[in-house]
């Protein structure tokens, strides 16, 4: 008896180690940043400039690196919704089963591109891409980054809206097809609207893949901070800030707790697009 | 059946680990028997990537000529290094700018002592596109392009083309003594780029029309082929002086710096040996060799 007792002892606290990690890891991003909130207090966190090693005024804004993230982040979205979701579609109800025996081991081959590699195809190949197609000076925009970061998006994203279309009953399109509706018609009408909030949760995923990914930005983005809503300028997000800063900084100085609120903030936004995309997917009954 | 597919990966597991414990005897071992010989223990170097040619070749030297002499040597910045000596990371900093004013107070904190050896001249080079016909910049005009007042190079003669700044990251000591003294501590302006690292700077300037950005004059010097320098001047009316070994030297070209070297004082007498190799004649003929400025 005290044997399984034991195994289930040890089961248990294999299963729940991510979740002390995960504790353990928001507790010490709040002992490292928390002194900041008391001084110079948490206004300074909002101011418009982000400029950490000056003679004048040193400032840690992290309004532009938010902006930056959510232009990178929505720019990106902007090309991954519509891949992925035809592609999904394409996947999952009409091609046939050679076609998605070739489709589907490319698509976890994209996924598994390290993002330094990616990176460093956007630095070579990318940016001078855009910048003959645009006549900019230089290739190194928040688009170059945008495009980069929908070739990571991707994969997450065709996954999982397709198994959320998998999943939809087949008695649906019998149903709608036994009504006299063309493919077409079941695919937009019936299967698409009832694998919604699966699709919804896939994009939520990929969104907070994409705001989290720090290298490839980091290579190709410029990383300028400036507060901007401009495709071609150059911009600097949270991730490529901490990870280009927080080498230099001596510890427990604001610029270290600077860095560390950005970290907050980066955990809390990851955090609640996962606590949205479980929602929606318990919602509607995708999820028990 | 289950058994039958572990096994294997049990045995190729036990091998490994197998392999890595002798391997780590091996050389427990030998730290031993080395020690018995009185030798040296490992020294690392961290800091300035503008130095980082230089501590690299000093170091190979130091270990050729010693041969228990373990030296390790990374870049990272002027920034990082100071950092990583006054969280005791490592044992010297290399940086390319003077230690300020609020990390001195760090270091009293934290109860380091830091000593400062100036171990070499650089200079650092202004490059520009091969296409872009301006030959020659002021100070002034150099600090108005960096802090964004100057935004296209019809401002300085040259043609309608606007400038892109390109920058090091903050973490760079470049970084800070170009802000410290052609910005007169003035602030980049926020549209500046920030690249990692010297040759991503090179790489755009040679590809971007517009660019403009300040490199060690080592590597300028390696990327002739690819990028153009313009001559300094360090006045409005005064002439314009290109780098060079000699101009350097001189104190004629106006954007040059010491390289400094930084000891925790109190720690360790390996280090020493190692700062007083590069100062001694052999390491400043290492100077010269690897494109930058002898001190003497």
């Amino acid at each position: 008896m005290w044997k399984d007792k034991a195994m289930r002892l040890l089961m248990l606290s294999a299963a729940s180690t991510s979740i002390f990690l995960v504790a353990l890891i928001f507790i010490f991003l709040v002992k490292e940043a928390a002194p900041f909130a008391l001084k110079p207090g948490l206004d300074a966190l909002f101011d418009r400039q982000w400029i950490p090693v000056s003679f004048v005024q040193e400032r840690y804004g992290i309004l532009p690196l938010v902006t930056g993230s959510a232009l990178v982040t929505g720019l990106s979205m902007l090309f991954t919704i519509p891949l992925s979701v035809l592609g999904a579609i394409y996947i999952a109800e009409i091609a046939s089963p050679v076609e998605r025996e070739i489709l589907k081991p490319f698509i976890e081959l994209l996924a598994s591109i390290p993002s330094v590699v990616l990176g460093f195809f956007g630095l070579v190949v990318l940016a001078p891409l855009i910048k003959s197609l645009f006549g900019l000076g230089t290739g190194l925009s928040a688009l170059t980054g945008a495009l980069l970061l929908t070739l990571m998006a991707i994969p997450t994203v065709i996954t999982l809206s397709e198994d959320a279309i998998m999943s939809v009953p087949r008695a649906y399109k019998d149903a709608s097809r036994a009504l006299g509706a063309s493919d077409l018609q079941t695919i937009f009408q019936v299967i698409i609207p009832a694998a919604l909030p699966g699709i919804i949760a896939a994009i939520m995923l990929g969104v907070g893949r994409v705001v989290g990914e720090t290298m490839a930005v980091l290579m190709v983005t410029g990383n300028s901070a400036l507060m901007t809503w401009s495709p071609l300028a150059p911009v600097r997000t949270m991730t490529a800030t901490i990870a280009a800063e927080m080498g230099e900084v001596s510890f427990g100085s604001l610029h270290y707790q600077a860095l560390f609120w950005i970290g907050l903030v980066l955990l809390a936004v990851t955090f609640l697009l996962n606590i949205i995309a479980q929602r929606v997917l318990v919602r509607y009954g995708m999820m028990k | 059946m289950i058994i039958k597919k572990i096994v294997p990966w049990l045995a190729v597991l036990l091998l490994l680990l197998q392999t890595s414990c002798d391997s780590g005897q091996k050389e427990a071992s030998k730290g031993e028997a080395g020690s018995e010989a009185g030798s040296q223990k490992a020294i690392s170097i961290k800091g300035s990537d503008t130095m980082v040619h230089l501590t690299s070749s000093w170091a190979e030297q130091y270990m050729g000529q010693h041969p228990d002499a373990q030296i390790s040597v990374t870049g990272g910045g002027s920034g990082t290094g100071i950092a990583a000596l006054l969280n005791g990371t490592t044992d010297i900093c290399a940086s390319s700018r003077e230690i300020q004013g609020k990390e001195k107070e760090l270091a009293a904190q934290k109860k380091i002592d830091l000593v400062e050896y100036a171990v070499a001249r650089d200079g650092l080079a202004i490059i520009v596109n091969p296409a872009n016909p301006v030959v020659d910049l002021s100070m002034e005009q150099l600090r108005k392009i960096f802090i964004g007042e100057y935004t296209n190079w019809k401002d300085m003669g040259g043609p309608a083309l606007p400038i892109i700044v390109l920058s090091r990251e903050s973490s760079s000591g470049t970084f800070v003594f170009f802000q410290e003294h052609v910005l007169k501590k003035a602030d980049y302006t926020p549209k500046a780029r920030l690249l990692a690292g010297t040759s991503a700077l090179v790489q755009s300037v040679a590809s971007d029309k517009g660019a403009i950005a300040y490199v060690g004059l080592a590597f300028a010097l390696e990327a002739k082929a690819t990028v153009k320098m313009v001559g300094v001047k360090s006045a409005d009316d005064a002439a314009a002086v290109m780098p060079s070994d000699e101009t350097v030297r001189a104190g004629h070209y106006p954007v040059a710096r010491p390289l400094y070297l930084y000891t925790n004082g109190t720690s360790s007498p390996e280090a020493k040996a190692f700062v007083d190799f590069c100062l001694s004649e052999a390491g400043q003929k290492i100077v010269t060799e690897t494109g930058y400025i002898s001190i003497k």
